[in-house]
């Protein structure tokens, strides 16, 4: 293939113009301003440029199943041992790319809109084109290495955008448990890179040699890399127990949150694991942990959802609670399932977040959703949007959640693990529920402030969000199944994916997918029921063990904050202090002390001088008629 | 032969024991500057009996060199010691510890 090296452009896109835009914005504060249209262009450009040349490689994938490989350069060569920097495009790699990069592009017009007044603006598109690129590099990696490289810079685009507001402290801690959180996980990936190298890197590091290596493995072995690479997972996708940066990832602008939360970031987790499945493949049982942390997560997030009333908080435990999902698919071996809730969760995700930013920005920095109300006749546009999101992310067919979360349903049934199902289902309703209140308290209500002024929300704002409301109205029908007369595009395109196909009978089908309508539905009526007329006047109740999380911020306060600081304390103030400080400054007093008895020999009494030498002459002769004798 | 060298040479060590003792032990500056004079001579009559003993002239020279320098040095020493004596009105070698660590401090 001739036209393998377009591959580095994907990548290399948004890296140079992030770059450039960095350089851009450096020369705007130091010498003189830059127009905001400069770094709009750029910034928007890169991402469609490698939403292109990823849809080239796309087409050429259609109907054959190549991979195409490109190694820019050789990274590392230790002794004939060589890591090189390579892309690699498959099916699945390919199939990220395309949404990250398109969701990503929507996203960064969305944001020139929102960012529009603030006064880093260049400095925003520079972190955004950098996030990016960042993904992507972890997308089209060949190698762990590689990935790992996009894994970190993922992570540090994100600690830069969530403390983007550095001037608030609150902001500037939420970017760093986000940071800390992520390490934490690293800190398993980099173990299971380290024993996949050990193990399994014979032959060299990408992931086609890593797949012949680890197929003669002990089972051990196996599940002890396997762990920790799903705790490398946990951190970034934000599942339990690492999930507490995700709600206080908020803190960043909005755009952030989406990018975070649609096309980038919490996504990466879920793809790890799927890249990884010729090692999951081959233990069922962590794939089933990984499942049964996914359904808890799920459940957790969407408990905690239905009582929070931040409305980017609610989105925040959604996402979780949707991440959830994909890990039940990718957890029980089915890749395809997994993948294709990311795709149409990033369509509705990116709506949802951005219907909520400009909801926050039309109410001048609102985020309070008991604060809102009556937004129907204000915000028409944002309505409609919002309504086709919270439709897809509840699950109402023929809206693009509603396949994806289904076909997840679908695999977790067919795996025989109910109680998973059980879960899901559950889980399913809570979604609807805590969506379509979000939705009715913050577009219908009453007794809401009627007087207030309406910020203006720019078409900028607002034309990603149609384009966003068709995707999210669409992208459910590239994976209808075949209980319903589709061909399932999705399965068809992951089929070397797939490890046993789903034997289930269409009328099970039918069951699942009627019970899945009915709890959805049930979720919407309660949810109507309650809030469809809230009344803004009385007074909330915000208390108890949901709305405060289950405290588990603060039992991770006291357990692990809390213990490290004393740990610390201990640490600086008895064993630094006591021990290290003392054999430090102990040695140097000692030498003081040496030269201070040196310097008294130095009486300036000529005498002694020469009792000194005749005593070191006297010594000398003696040694030398002994040795002589 | 060989008997009268070690003689002589055991006479120079005495002599030469004699004046390091002397510099070590007497405070008179004048009674050090001769201890130092006597070890001084104590190497020269090594050399001279070492000259002798192998018919060299070599040794007998430098013994010639060492007393022509000896000579400068007398003149040196002795007018250091008058400056000395006018500063501190005495030839006490212990008084003069101007360079000590403890006079640094």
């Amino acid at each position: 293939m001739t036209r393998d090296y377009l591959l580095v452009w994907i990548v290399l896109a948004p890296l140079m113009s992030s770059l450039v835009i960095g350089l851009l914005y450096l020369y705007s504060i130091k010498v003189s301003k830059v127009k905001n249209t400069i770094f709009t262009t750029l910034g928007l450009i890169s991402p469609l440029v490698s939403f292109l040349i990823a849809f080239f490689f796309f087409i050429q994938m259609i109907g054959n199943d190549t991979t195409f490989f490109y190694s820019a350069y050789r990274w590392l060569g230790v002794d004939g041992y060589d890591i090189d920097m390579g892309f690699m495009a498959d099916r699945l790699s390919i199939f990220m790319t395309l949404f990250i990069t398109f969701v990503g592009w929507l996203i960064h017009i969305y944001a020139s809109g929102y960012m529009r007044d603030d006064e880093g603006y260049g400095k925003f598109f520079f972190y955004f084109n950098l996030f990016i690129a960042s993904m992507l590099i972890l997308v089209l990696a060949d190698s762990p290495i590689i990935m790992f490289i996009g894994w970190e810079g993922v992570g540090v685009c994100s600690y830069l955008l969530i403390s983007y507001y550095y001037k608030d402290g609150e902001n500037v801690k939420a970017g760093n448990k986000a940071f800390i959180a992520n390490r934490v996980g690293d800190f398993g990936f980099i173990i299971a890179l380290t024993m996949l190298f050990y193990y399994a890197g014979a032959n060299g590091f990408d992931y086609v040699n890593l797949s012949h290596g680890v197929q003669n493995l002990s089972p051990t072995v196996l599940s002890c890399i396997g762990f920790a690479l799903f705790l490398g997972a946990v951190g970034k996708s934000a599942q339990i127990p690492l999930y507490v940066w995700l709600p206080d990832a908020m803190a960043g602008p909005t755009p952030v949150s989406a990018l975070i939360h649609a096309a980038t970031m919490v996504t990466a987790g879920v793809y790890m694991v799927a890249r990884f499945h010729f090692l999951y493949d081959l233990i069922p049982n962590v794939g089933l942990f990984i499942a049964y942390i996914g359904a808890f997560s799920a459940l957790f997030a969407a408990i905690i959802a239905t009582k929070q009333t931040d409305i980017k908080k609610i989105l925040a435990y959604s996402t979780m609670s949707q991440l959830g999902y994909m890990f039940i698919a990718v957890g029980l071996g089915g890749y395809s399932a997994g993948i294709f809730h990311v795709f149409t969760h990033a369509f509705f995700k990116a709506l949802l977040f951005m219907g909520a930013g400009a909801v926050i920005v039309a109410l001048h920095h609102e985020q309070n959703i008991f604060k809102m109300g009556g937004m129907k006749k204000k915000l028409p546009i944002v309505y409609m949007t919002m309504l086709v999101a919270t439709l897809a992310i509840s699950g109402i067919p023929p809206f693009a959640g509603f396949f994806s979360k289904d076909e997840i349903l679908l695999t977790a049934f067919a795996s025989g693990n109910s109680f998973l199902w059980l879960i899901g289902v559950f889980t399913a309703m809570l979604t609807a529920y805590y969506m379509f209140r979000l939705f009715f308290v913050v577009f219908y209500s009453k007794n809401y402030n009627e007087k207030r002024d309406i910020h203006y929300v720019p078409k900028s704002m607002q034309i990603p969000l149609i384009v966003l409301a068709f995707g999210a109205i669409l992208a459910g029908f590239i994976g209808v199944p075949e209980a319903l007369g589709g061909s399932n595009m999705v399965s068809i395109w992951f089929e070397n994916w797939v490890k046993s196909p789903l034997h289930v009978a269409h009328s099970t089908e039918y069951m699942l997918m009627s019970i899945n309508i009915f709890v959805v539905f049930l979720g919407i009526v309660v949810a109507y029921l309650k809030f469809y007329n809230y009344d803004m006047k009385q007074k909330l109740k915000l208390s108890g063990i949901i709305y405060n999380k289950f405290y588990i911020d603060e039992i991770y306060d006291k357990v692990f904050v809390e213990g490290i600081k004393k740990l610390s304390i201990f640490f600086s103030l008895k064993i630094d202090i006591n021990i290290i400080d003392a054999i430090v400054m102990g040695s140097s007093r000692g030498f003081i002390r040496a030269g201070e008895f040196v310097s008294r020999m130095q009486s300036a009494n000529t005498r002694h001088y020469a009792l000194f030498m005749l005593v070191g002459v006297s010594m000398a002769s003696i040694y030398l008629l002994i040795v002589l004798g | 032969m060989a008997d009268m060298l070690i003689s002589y040479i055991t006479l120079a060590m005495i002599l030469f024991s004699l004046g390091m003792l002397g510099v070590v032990s007497r405070k008179n500056i004048f009674v050090v500057y001769m201890s130092i004079e006597l070890m001084l001579n104590a190497v020269n009559l090594i050399f001279i009996s070492l000259g002798r003993y192998y018919e060299s002239m070599t040794p007998q020279v430098i013994s010639m060199l060492i007393i022509a320098v000896a000579a400068a040095e007398a003149a040196v020493f002795l007018s250091m010691i008058v400056v000395l004596y006018r500063k501190k009105k005495s030839l006490d070698a212990d008084l003069f510890t101007s360079l000590s660590q403890k006079d640094a401090l």
